[in-house]
């Protein structure tokens, strides 16, 4: 688990404990390089890198053009030469352009180099919907990527994963995508441990301990997850929710070890349901501990559509809420 | 049209298999692709599939009886064929080989939600209990088998009357239905003898009918010590250094990997350099026969047998070449196989072709052991506990080390204590001088 080299911690929510995590590694490794649109004179567009070019330099905090392909293709020839590049895409929605250079590219650097070359990069971008941010503010991108071999996803949802996590990110010697879920930015707030410290890529975390059905998510779900397993607690139903935190590599042992526990599972998350995480899970689920299952296995993800609408109805028929998840988790209790 | 069923064959290297147990009886219909025979070989039990649809007709092979690949076992009628006259079935079919009408069949009844009467106080039959699964969950049909509880005979407190693993559970507990049943129901109370005895769940005052696992690991055991005079040796090995390598590097291996790091793979890299040492050691005795005098084989394979404890059950599966895998290899490999056999997922080539057999017996303490040889290998050497002891070091002094006994039993007439101990210092000596670091 966590690695703490002090005992003190602060409050702070998710958007802060970014900001507190990328000013110490500029300040501890002159390797590092954040580079992105609007990260230098704006200081990004959620304040997360307000006033690191006036410490940091214009060399160290660059603002670049609005090009993602350059961004990462730049950020995977600095980390290949020696640098360690923590490259933004400023929303999620934008990061097509750099789909070849994520992972055409940067996913493959180690295997087509023959261990010659890593590509130790960061790339952070904030996703997910609920702020109204229509077609262009508010996809959830990891099931683009959750196939690729060679890259690994976070997307952390307090804010001592975000540090302990963001911190493992970028020691990591291979390229990282690091989701942060920008309605959860400045919404969640809580405890950050003083000082360095890392939490292991790939290690799920049990939120809630339940023993009547496990409940797996991640991001802003997590939290609604969360709060309505604790409506069911009141009506007297045990719900453990496993926060995932990395998507990729996953934490199978997490999840078997829970659902032999439970024998039921249900899997939230906010991106679509076709071919998304829960459908991994399932299926990994099916063939490891099939029976050990004493109810077919939910997913309550996002509905098949090419986007949420701005319209708040529209965006609300996208988004779960924590009472359809109460609803999905009792019936599954009760089944 | 008649579908003859012949012995089906699991694994290369088998030649037979024996009937374990007949999951259908003449007159059962069977789904396609469903068991509908379990066929056990050396350890392992795995069901047949039925390739057809269709109506048993014929069972050629008892239970217990064990007849080569390739021998008729059985005969199905293919369903929507059974009007039309049936090719002379093999010879040992006669008159009596005529399909039992389906009325006969025991029906298949859902569980209702009222409770239905409890099927009379015998032991829940194979085809009891097969009727009773249909539409149970995946683990109330594991829980149900395992606990051998006719789920008919239970009140479900799941929706619209569902039983639940939870509800299955509780009957195994306490032989009664779950509190959520009303008292109306009491007739559904599951009779006592509905509880059968089993080896991993032992009734005081009954006598347990092994499963054919059990059978064979007597047989075997009983061989073994008769046939193979043991001769047993210990040596005390300070792993202290090799433990602290360990240590190192078992949260990034876990990691990497998704297997735990123990101790035992740098054992058997020990011993396989050990047995390179001494190939008298990976070796087998071979009795005269009609053909020729006795004789020693020294196997060209180094094949390391894991002997893993089951609740019900001892599996020994194989790494098989284990002297070309390095640590990390054998620690994968090893972990895979420990795996699969917690799981109950060993196939018939897991367990085949070991030529040497480690145990890893210190897991609960254990100081030492004096272990029965596989048979037909040399030798078995134990893992025992690893303690922290103080020994005295050869300039006098005092040291605190993590100390661990290794046993080995020899088969006397493959190798003598000249030899076997030679091994034992040895594996000592390469254990001792693995680690505090390198690469795995």
């Amino acid at each position: 688990m966590a690695v703490v080299s002090s005992t003190n911690s602060t409050v702070m929510n998710n958007v802060e404990a970014v900001r507190a995590t990328l000013y110490e590694a500029m300040k501890n490794d002159e390797r590092t390089v954040i580079l992105g649109e609007d990260v230098g004179a704006r200081g990004n567009v959620f304040l997360i890198t307000k006033d690191f070019i006036g410490e940091f330099g214009e060399r160290r905090v660059i603002d670049t053009p609005i090009a993602e392909a350059s961004i990462v293709g730049i950020a995977v020839g600095m980390a290949m030469e020696g640098l360690r590049p923590i490259a933004e895409i400023q929303f999620a929605d934008f990061i097509y352009p750099s789909f070849n250079q994520i992972v055409g590219e940067a996913a493959k650097i180690r295997y087509r180099s023959n261990g010659e070359y890593t590509c130790p990069l960061v790339i952070r971008t904030p996703y997910g919907g609920g702020v109204r941010g229509a077609l262009s503010h508010s996809v959830s991108i990891e099931a683009l990527f959750y196939h690729v071999p060679g890259l690994k996803i976070v997307a952390p949802a307090f804010p001592d994963d975000v540090k302990g996590l963001l911190n493992a990110a970028i020691d990591d010697p291979d390229p990282v995508l690091f989701l942060e879920h920008k309605k959860t930015y400045r919404l969640i707030k809580g405890e950050v441990p003083d000082g360095h410290y890392t939490i292991p890529l790939g290690k799920a975390n049990i939120r809630k301990a339940g023993t009547q059905l496990t409940v797996v998510s991640y991001g802003l779900y997590l939290h609604w997850a969360l709060e309505a397993a604790e409506r069911l607690a009141q009506e007297g139903l045990s719900v453990e929710v496993l926060d995932l935190r990395s998507i990729r590599p996953m934490d199978k042992t997490a999840i078997l070890n829970s659902v032999e526990k439970t024998r039921k599972l249900l899997i939230v998350h906010e991106d679509n349901k076709f071919g998304g995480i829960g459908a991994e899970i399932s299926a990994m689920v099916a063939e490891e501990a099939l029976f050990s299952l004493d109810a077919p296995i939910r997913r309550l993800c996002g509905p098949d559509v090419p986007s949420m609408g701005y319209a708040l109805p529209l965006e609300e028929e996208f988004m779960s809420s924590p009472a359809e998840m109460a609803d999905a988790m009792r019936a599954m209790v009760k089944f | 049209m008649a579908t003859t069923i012949t012995m089906p064959q699991l694994g290369e290297t088998v030649t037979e298999g024996t009937v374990a147990q007949w999951l259908k009886s003449v007159g059962d219909s069977v789904d396609k692709y469903e068991d509908f025979v379990e066929v056990s070989t050396d350890k392992v039990n795995a069901g047949v599939p039925s390739p057809v649809t269709g109506t048993i007709r014929e069972l050629l092979v008892k239970e217990g009886e064990t007849v080569a690949t390739g021998t008729p076992i059985a005969v199905i009628d293919e369903v929507g064929a059974a009007s039309a006259p049936a090719p002379a079935p093999p010879a040992t079919s006669a008159a009596a080989a005529a399909p039992a009408p389906r009325a006969a069949q025991p029906s298949p009844s859902a569980p209702s939600p009222n409770g239905s009467p409890a099927p009379a106080a015998s032991a829940v039959s194979e085809l009891e209990l097969e009727g009773a699964l249909r539409g149970a969950s995946p683990a109330v049909r594991r829980l149900a088998r395992e606990h051998r509880i006719d789920i008919r005979a239970i009140k479900g407190s799941g929706s619209n009357g569902r039983v639940t693993a939870d509800d299955v559970l509780a009957a195994a507990r306490t032989g009664a239905p779950t509190p959520h049943a009303p008292a109306a129901a009491a007739a559904a109370t599951v009779p006592p003898g509905t509880r059968t005895s089993t080896y991993a769940q032992p009734i005081p005052g009954t006598s347990i009918s092994l499963v054919q696992a059990r059978k064979i690991i007597a047989e075997r055991m009983v061989e073994s010590k008769h046939t193979a005079p043991h001769a047993w040796s210990m040596v005390q090995i300070d792993v202290t250094n090799v433990w602290k390598w360990r240590a190192r590097e078992k949260d990034r291996f876990e990691r990497e990997t998704g297997y735990k790091l123990t101790l035992l793979p740098f054992f058997i890299r020990a011993v396989v350099e050990s047995l390179a040492a001494f190939p008298l050691m990976n070796a087998r005795f071979v009795p005269a026969t009609a053909g020729g005098p006795p004789s020693i084989y020294v196997n060209d394979e180094v094949n390391i047998g894991i002997a893993i404890g089951l609740p019900a059950n001892l599996v020994v599966p194989v790494v098989r070449g284990a002297d070309k895998l390095s640590i990390k290899g054998l620690a994968v490999k090893g972990g895979e196989l420990i795996d699969r056999a917690r799981k109950n997922k060993l196939g018939v080539d897991d367990l085949a072709g070991g030529t040497f057999t480690v145990n890893n017996n210190g897991a609960n303490g254990s100081w030492a052991s004096a272990p029965i040889i596989n048979g037909g290998q040399a030798g078995i050497v134990t893992m025992e506990t690893v303690l922290k002891t103080v020994v005295v070091r050869d300039d006098d002094s005092l040291a605190i080390r993590s100390m661990m006994n290794s046993c080995l039993s020899l088969d006397h007439r493959v190798v003598d204590g000249y030899v076997a101990s030679g091994f034992l210092a040895e594996l000592k000596r390469r254990l001792e001088a693995m680690g505090p670091q390198g690469d795995l």
